[in-house]
């Protein structure tokens, strides 16, 4: 806790009214936080408890239909056969794995060429931040259009380049869906990956590289010798944030397809189970699963950045 | 990336040097050199901007330019009429206010709040403080999926579905952890004299907070207010799932409703699309441009997707 406090005594005199200043510390710091407490505790924790709570009920958006009872594990037992929701949660790790795979490898390179000096430079560091502050419906829009099977850009430029002969409904056709939305979603966070690599390659010393060249390393060693190593807090820092982001990506599957069954994500279907369907009990098990299945790769990152920093 | 190389070839004049580092060496020789880095960025250039400029192209395109074959890379007629068509209509004005008002309040009240937040983390030594920083911390990972459920049959209780209030109500499960996140680390960031000065003379501590600290912190405040007013501004689920009646509808769930004005089902009508992804794209490019830097500073310390 380096903190400053409020006006820091003499530490003699501190240890003698310590007892006081500290209970008026305590009081007016939980005085300072109780509006926001309230808030969360009122819009986040009491409806993730009212969630778990709902999950073992038939609860139904629409009362009257049947009485809302306790029927213990049974949307679990349901939840655990429903082939459905289990494509729905294979679809979204092959999301995340692609997307945060494509967002890393990009960003890097994209940070690395920032990183170094060039004019027009600050230009391009404010270019980066334009994907990242529009909305991601606004996104998904912009290349539904470009992606558009007969007056689409993008059949255009490949059957000019001559890698496609036809055009190709790419959004909706099964085989090539995924690699379209993913497409969305790298163009639109690779730019905010590479701004927070970036951030972390500037706090590296430029004199270890400028040593390492006198000693004859050549960039390729500095890259893996330096760069790497010293980069990976950042590196870990921002495949966090990706992944779980991307485990719960719900606005371009849902804009490009709605509630399209063989292209539903985890969320999509708890959203349409929810609100679509109105079946609240078997939702909130679904949702509780998703909160889990997200948790569980929090606590893996953090057992893995925690041995790594040993 | 080339600059190691450059500044390898200038440290070491006096070592025999190989013909491709002495050709380095000159003017020309530096500019070849730097050629494959332009191309990439070049290509970073295009690929983050090519995007909206198609969205500008079929703005400005008349539908019958718009919807032929071979397609064309530039208007040769621009016209305004699409952004006439999409401005003359109540449904989108509608939602441009509607999302004014929610994105608005929500950043207002995570401000009001969270900077009183901010300043008992960052500022007061207390028990339980570390506690509050780490569920403020994972609340701005918090998965918003996982409560759908329960906050619809909460809002309908209140009689809150199909209105405003139920986004700015829940809105704040994202933008206040984030508030009171960056916040604290402008709060802490802060020298103490000033406090202790006003201390001496005898200034409360909500003086010392409204008259010393929260003018000191006014840059933190307005980086952290545009970041959390573009998440919300942005978000989607949420909009989608509790409001029903197009006129209460925001922006991106507006741009998602866009019918024909005709009445043609089959025709989206692509032109007023991207004419609106345009209009609200704007203000959100033209604020994060004005206010880059500290957007940097905002979202590194923070290290949180808006």
């Amino acid at each position: 806790m380096s903190t400053v406090a409020t006006p820091a005594p003499a530490p003699r005199r501190r240890r003698r009214r310590g007892t006081k200043l500290q209970r008026r510390q305590t009081r007016i710091g939980w005085i300072l936080l109780l509006p926001s407490l309230a808030v969360v505790g009122f819009v986040a924790l009491y409806p993730l408890g009212k969630t778990v709570y709902q999950s073992f009920t038939n609860q139904e958006f629409l009362a009257g239909i049947e009485p809302t009872k306790w029927v213990g594990l049974e949307n679990y037992r349901t939840l655990w056969h429903d082939t459905i929701f289990r494509d729905a949660v294979w679809l979204t790790v092959k999301f995340t794995l692609i997307t945060v795979s494509f967002e890393f490898a990009l960003g890097l390179i994209i940070a690395l060429v920032v990183n170094s000096s060039f004019k027009g430079r600050g230009a391009m560091r404010a270019v980066m931040l334009v994907p990242w502050a529009i909305p991601t419906v606004v996104a998904a829009k912009m290349w539904q259009w470009m992606l558009d099977d007969v007056f689409g850009v993008i059949n255009d430029i490949l059957m000019k380049l001559h890698i496609i002969s036809h055009p190709h409904a790419w959004i909706s056709d099964p085989a090539t869906s995924l690699a379209a939305v993913s497409a969305v979603d790298i163009w639109k966070t690779t730019p905010f990956v590479a701004l927070l690599l970036l951030a972390g390659l500037q706090v590296i010393p430029r004199d270890l590289y400028e040593a390492a060249s006198v000693d004859g390393a050549n960039q390729l060693q500095q890259f893996w010798r330096i760069t790497l190593p010293l980069l990976l807090p950042a590196i870990l820092v921002t495949l966090v944030f990706r992944t779980l982001d991307a485990l719960r990506v719900f606005d371009v599957f849902f804009v490009f397809f709605g509630n399209r069954q063989d292209t539903q994500t985890m969320a999509v279907y708890a959203q349409s189970t929810i609100v679509g369907d109105g079946h609240v009990g078997y939702g909130a098990a679904v949702s509780v699963a998703i909160f889990l299945i997200i948790s569980l790769f929090a606590v893996i990152y953090m057992v893995f950045m925690r041995v790594t920093e040993e | 990336m080339s600059t190691a190389a450059e500044t390898e070839a200038a440290r070491a004049p006096a070592r025999p040097v190989s013909r491709s580092r002495a050709f380095r060496r000159t003017p020309v020789g530096r500019a070849v050199v730097k050629i494959p880095l332009w191309i990439l960025i070049a290509a970073i250039f295009v690929y983050a901007l090519f995007p909206f400029y198609w969205a500008l192209r079929s703005a400005f395109m008349p539908a019958n330019e718009l919807f032929t074959t071979p397609i064309k890379y530039f208007p040769t007629d621009p016209t305004w009429a699409n952004f006439r068509e999409v401005l003359n209509s109540s449904f989108f004005r509608r939602a441009l206010l509607n999302s004014t008002i929610v994105a608005g309040s929500v950043t207002l009240i995570s401000l009001a709040i969270g900077s009183l937040a901010a300043y008992a983390l960052g500022r007061f030594h207390f028990h339980g403080r570390t506690f509050v920083l780490y569920l403020m911390l994972s609340m701005t990972i918090f998965p918003q999926i996982a409560i759908l459920g329960a906050l619809y049959t909460m809002i309908s209780n209140f009689h809150l579905y199909d209105k405003l209030g139920a986004l700015i109500l829940t809105y704040l499960i994202f933008t206040l952890p984030f508030t009171v996140w960056v916040l604290t680390s402008f709060m802490r960031a802060l020298p103490g004299e000033l406090e202790e000065a006003a201390y001496v003379d005898g200034a409360t501590p909500l003086q010392v907070f409204y008259k010393v600290l929260l003018p000191l912190i006014a840059p933190g405040l307005v980086t952290t207010g545009l970041l959390a007013f573009i998440a919300a501004w942005n978000e989607y689920l949420y909009a989608v799932s509790f409001i029903q009646t197009p006129s209460h509808y925001t922006v991106p769930v507006a741009i998602t409703s866009f019918t024909s004005p005709g009445g043609n089902a089959f025709q989206i009508p692509w032109g007023q699309i991207m004419a609106a992804t345009v209009i609200v794209t704007l203000p959100l490019i033209l604020a994060t441009l004005i206010l880059q830097k500290r957007i940097l500073g905002g979202l590194t310390a923070g290290a949180v997707k808006g």
